[in-house]
């Protein structure tokens, strides 16, 4: 069932990378005020729906709408932010330059660039170069450059990967916290033990979504207690199918 | 395209430049030093010098601030920081025109450094103004950086991105007059001359070297090159896509 109030919408998107049709004619709505979490091996399509999401994907047909706009139109760009996979920050400028300069595009002050980077727990690294970081130190130095916008739609591409599982934890605090507060969080991993801390998920899989649905029902559908299982049971019963 | 986005920019750049003291060094060092070399060289004949030494003014900054920009974008794009860019209120022409800033305010102290050293430390000597000279040198660096920019497009490596200076940067120094005069080569090399911006880089300089007059000709041959500057920055802006495959 359709949520009332989505804050992305995504009709019959086909998208081909390389001469490779990557997304094959999917549909889903993700209501606001939530956490969506989208699941899938990689090479499923998860990047791919992402940047569609978020206006940088060249998509061959179908449309996206991101908060009654079309993705990635003018509108939207003080709306929604991205968290790319890779952190897409400036080796060469500290963490504090690094969440400054993102701070001063969407038009935020430097105190509200540091109450981002205390968000995120890199108060005591601010002063160090992004270059020098830990993996998950950048990867939080990259969200702390997104949450400054304080975007209605939130974007995340496998945010998780390689942290600490204190600051994994942390972070999913964070992102129910931003859904209580009104935002919409759509973030991709490939863990499933990620998924119950979702609202809803979307299982992608070759380019087809085989799940759209919240984890409970998830699990009563399939007639199984984790989602691990759930997902499993989906996809033999797929392959059974076809 | 604000103004205000594309100051930030410009000094998101910058400050990038200034966290990497090496680099500092080398940009405000090296031209000078060469330069310094070149006067050692030509001791014997001065006049060569005031020749050569005064080309070289502008063909260094020029060199260095196409590779600089083509490496510089050349990692924005792969890095992601682009696609990140282009998802915020960051117009194309906001980063454009950032870099041209930023790369600009360096060559200008490049080109400073270099020129200062010239003037007063090995006697170049010019009939027309050190200024006018440092003027030609910043505009000829501006077009480096334009076409490092558009270059950056077609470099899918950094690797790629420094050998597009043979291709792009070194004829254009072969052909501008610096190691041959021009009137001296085959027709049809003058023709390739004719047509290469840094050409009228070097025909501005020679003007100023023995002529204190701002001529008609002086600005025209600065106007061509500030063309360059345009098509090569506008071609680049068009490479920037916000959406790829």
């Amino acid at each position: 069932m359709p949520p009332d109030n989505p804050a992305v919408v995504v009709e019959h998107l086909v998208v081909e990378r390389g001469g490779r049709t990557v997304l094959l004619d999917v549909s889903t709505a993700i209501p606001a005020g939530s956490v969506t979490g989208l699941l899938g091996p990689s090479g499923s399509g998860k990047t791919t729906l992402i940047r569609s999401i978020v206006g940088t994907q060249k998509v061959k047909s179908g449309t996206v709408t991101v908060l009654g706009e079309p993705a990635g139109s003018k509108p939207l760009r003080n709306r929604v932010a991205y968290v790319t996979q890779d952190a897409s920050i400036y080796p060469d400028l500290s963490v504090k330059s690094n969440v400054a300069y993102f701070a001063s595009l969407y038009g935020r002050s430097r105190k509200e660039a540091m109450s981002a980077i205390d968000a995120v727990g890199m108060h005591d690294h601010a002063n160090q170069l992004a270059g020098n970081l830990s993996g998950g130190q950048k990867t939080r130095t990259s969200l702390a450059c997104a949450l400054v916008c304080e975007p209605e739609v939130l974007v995340l591409d496998e945010p998780t990967v390689g942290l600490d599982p204190v600051i994994r934890e942390e972070l999913w605090s964070q992102f129910r916290d931003l859904a209580s507060a009104g935002r919409t969080l759509l973030v991709s991993s490939h863990v499933m033990d990620e998924a119950d801390r979702c609202d809803r998920l979307l299982l992608v899989r070759e380019g087809r979504f085989i799940a759209d649905d919240t984890p409970a029902q998830l699990r009563a559908s399939t007639g199984t207690d984790n989602l691990e299982d759930a997902f499993l049971h989906l996809i033999r019963e797929l392959e059974r199918t076809s | 395209m604000s103004l205000r986005i594309t100051f930030i920019t410009a000094a998101r750049i910058l400050r990038q430049l200034l966290n990497d003291k090496r680099t500092i060094a080398l940009i405000l060092a090296v031209p000078a030093l060469i330069i310094a070399l070149i006067s050692a060289i030509m001791d014997a004949s001065p006049q060569m010098f005031d020749r050569v030494g005064l080309i070289l003014l502008a063909v260094f900054p020029f060199t260095i601030m196409f590779l600089l920009t083509s490496i510089t974008m050349q990692r924005e794009r792969t890095a992601g920081t682009l696609e990140r860019l282009m998802t915020t209120p960051t117009a194309k022409m906001d980063l454009v025109g950032g870099y041209a800033i930023a790369f600009g305010v360096c060559a200008a102290a490049q080109t400073g450094v270099a020129a200062a050293v010239a003037y007063l430390w090995l006697d170049l000597d010019t009939v027309g103004s050190a200024w006018m000279v440092a003027f030609i040198a910043i505009v000829t660096s501006v077009f480096g950086m334009a076409l490092g920019l558009l270059v950056s497009a077609f470099a899918a490596t950094e690797f790629q991105a420094v050998q597009f200076m043979p291709v792009l940067i070194v004829p254009q120094i072969f052909l501008c007059g610096l190691i041959w005069p021009r009137e001296e080569m085959a027709g049809w090399l003058q023709g390739v001359s004719d047509a290469l911006p840094l050409t009228y880089s070097v025909k501005a300089l020679q003007q100023v070297q023995t002529s204190s007059e701002l001529t008609a000709e002086l600005w025209g041959d600065l106007g061509i090159v500030a063309g360059a500057v345009v098509v090569a920055t506008v071609l680049g802006a068009a490479t920037l896509r916000r959406r790829t495959g």
